[in-house]
């Protein structure tokens, strides 16, 4: 069963086409990279999967739910983690995977989320007093802790040093190995070589090629994905 | 508004007169009161209540009633009476005008007689110096009543047509500022997003903006209401005049009419803080988009506190109709002289203004405005047509 399917989707700001009649396919369980310059398309088409814009033209199917028909469904299954989210400052990081948790299961996907956060202690303090890196864990567990069928990370380590990083890549593969489908965007292509089953290169609202990273550098007869991509782009 | 009492002042009052004494003094207050104003009606005899209907028709100010015995008493040392039947049109600043302009004429013709008084040498300088006495039934809204001049009732009601449009404009303008705020954060602080992914209907997140700001704004307005009873309270003791005695008053249903207009007028100023947060950008870019809903709190709050909804001209009649926040400012007085339909009819109508901002603010909800904030500038909206 595909877990997304895409089919000439078109997405246009007034005048400025953002994305360009792309198609792909993701499958259950698979961890599906957008990869691309500033400007790509990655976020924009993430955002369309993830119902917060409309669709110009094409079609999007989320395990079989039509987008244009059935977006509260999709909600219900799906997790959206943009690039530069915020959560609420007020709220101690707890508190905040209370609220969230308040939408889906309840209290029980809560120590989930602590657990993913790795927070500590500091769990129990104001969000307005985390780091950058400490607000990114607390976001990626409140992605990750309704355990969803769907989930779909902008950036998912922006921001975040070198160890956290690796930390939340970890997480990834882990709920993907438990059954959840990922879509994420990155310009890190490193990342996406290393967490990525395929991947799609996006650029200039087009995908210009999709595969398996390693079939991709074979093809390209390159040592990564950096290097494909530039092959592709020129 | 300032112009208009100006040139209200200057205009000369309507006045009808029944002179029943037809004898030198009431001959004397009748060419005083004919300098200074435009008498309309002049007859004598059993003739108030025609020259009522007169002053009523061709929107007359006032009818002074002089008995019999008005020279009499005057010439043998005791106090003439002048009956004063006011009409009273409003009970705004500048409806209160004309009978100010009344006043001043009773003045003018005490004055008078105290120096022909003088002149003949009369020596009982209290009777000299105030030989008319002045009795007064104002006339307003359908109801008679005794022993009060339009200035007191004025007084009291202006309390209600200061206070209240205050008190409202506060409420709108702090509560609308928190819905449009928390829309403002939402984007600064970039949990908008997520909150949109999340599985709850978007017309539930509008919802439960506009209800958790309307229950904080009717605690506000409660708090406030129950500070102005005292207020009003008070004044009224301190006047030794209560309106109730003239059935002037408010029973239990006219209040839970008034909390239904409040309630309405609230969510329809709620609802278009909605419908205006989606433009904010971020919390700074909110707080100016509180000025529409501020000038169209402020405006109905400044039109009722000069003049009556009765009184004014049709074209800023409708204007004051269709703001949805003049209703509650209006409805204590229209509900204290009974004018129900008004206050249904306003009640009706800002329950559907009410409804189509919340489809409005629903259906900016569902589409992608409130991500990309692309919306299409009139110019461009027309010239597409």
């Amino acid at each position: 069963m595909n877990a997304i399917e895409v089919n000439n989707l078109v997405k246009r700001y007034g005048k400025i086409e953002a994305v360009k009649g792309i198609s792909f396919k993701v499958k259950e369980g698979e961890i599906f990279g957008l990869i691309g310059p500033n400007g790509a398309g990655k976020t924009t088409t993430l955002r369309i999967v993830a119902t917060l814009l409309q669709i110009t033209e094409g079609e999007v199917k989320i395990f079989e739910y039509d987008l244009k028909k059935d977006a509260d469904e999709i909600r219900k299954i799906i997790s959206y983690l943009p690039e530069d989210a915020g959560a609420y400052k007020n709220l101690t990081g707890r508190e905040y995977l209370r609220f969230i948790a308040g939408f889906f299961d309840g209290e029980e996907i809560v120590e989930k989320g602590i657990k993913i956060a790795d927070l500590g202690r500091r769990i129990d303090d104001k969000i307005e007093t985390y780091s950058k890196g400490m607000t990114r864990r607390l976001l990626v567990a409140r992605a990750l802790m309704n355990s969803p069928k769907l989930a779909i990370l902008d950036e998912p380590t922006t921001g975040l040093d070198v160890i956290n990083a690796q930390e939340i890549r970890k997480i990834i593969q882990k709920i993907a190995k438990d059954g959840t489908t990922v879509l994420l965007s990155s310009h890190n292509m490193l990342e996406i070589e290393f967490l990525c089953d395929r991947i799609a290169l996006i650029n200039e609202g087009k995908i210009i090629e999709e595969g398996n990273p390693e079939e991709l550098k074979r093809k390209y007869s390159a040592r990564n994905i950096e290097e494909v991509f530039t092959e592709v782009v020129s | 508004m300032i112009g208009g009492t100006m040139e209200e002042a200057q205009k000369k009052p309507l006045i009808g007169i029944v002179d029943n004494d037809n004898g030198v003094f009431s001959s004397i207050t009748k060419n005083v009161t004919k300098s200074m104003a435009e008498v309309i009606y002049d007859e004598s005899g059993e003739k108030v209540d025609e020259g009522l209907e007169i002053l009523k028709e061709k929107g007359g100010t006032a009818l002074f009633l002089m008995p019999e015995n008005f020279t009499y008493n005057i010439l043998n040392n005791i106090s003439a009476v002048i009956h004063v039947y006011w009409i009273m049109k409003g009970a705004g600043i500048m409806d209160m005008v004309s009978s100010d302009v009344v006043e001043n004429i009773m003045y003018q013709i005490n004055q008078k007689i105290s120096e022909i008084l003088i002149e003949k040498g009369k020596m009982n300088s209290s009777f000299v110096l105030s030989p008319i006495k002045k009795e007064e039934t104002t006339i307003f809204k359908g109801k008679e009543m005794e022993g009060i001049s339009p200035s007191t009732i004025g007084n009291i009601l202006s309390s209600q047509s200061t206070t209240v449009p205050i008190i409202m404009m506060i409420i709108i303008i702090m509560a609308g500022g928190m819905v449009i705020s928390s829309m403002g954060m939402e984007k600064e602080n970039k949990t908008l997003e997520t909150l949109l992914t999340l599985p709850v209907r978007r017309s539930s997140i509008v919802f439960g903006k506009i209800v958790g700001s309307a229950i904080v704004g009717l605690i506000m307005a409660i708090v406030y209401m129950i500070g102005f009873s005292y207020y009003i309270n008070s004044f009224q003791q301190s006047m030794e005049i209560n309106l109730a005695g003239y059935g002037i008053s408010l029973n239990f249903f006219d209040y839970v009419l008034i909390g239904i207009s409040v309630f309405f007028s609230l969510l329809s100023a709620l609802s278009l803080c909605m419908v205006l947060g989606t433009f904010a950008k971020n919390y700074k870019s909110a707080q100016t988009l509180t000025v529409p809903v501020s000038i169209l709190a402020i405006i109905p709050m400044f039109i009722i506190m000069f003049k009556d909804f009765d009184t004014l001209p049709f074209t800023l009649k409708i204007i004051l109709f269709a703001i949805p926040f003049s209703h509650p400012m209006m409805a204590m007085r229209s509900l204290l002289f009974k004018n129900y339909f008004i206050v249904i009819a306003g009640i009706l109508y800002v329950a559907i203004f009410a409804f189509i901002l919340i489809m409005i603010a629903v259906w900016v909800f569902k589409t992608d405005k409130l991500i990309t904030g692309r919306i299409k500038s009139p110019r461009k909206f027309f010239m597409r047509r």
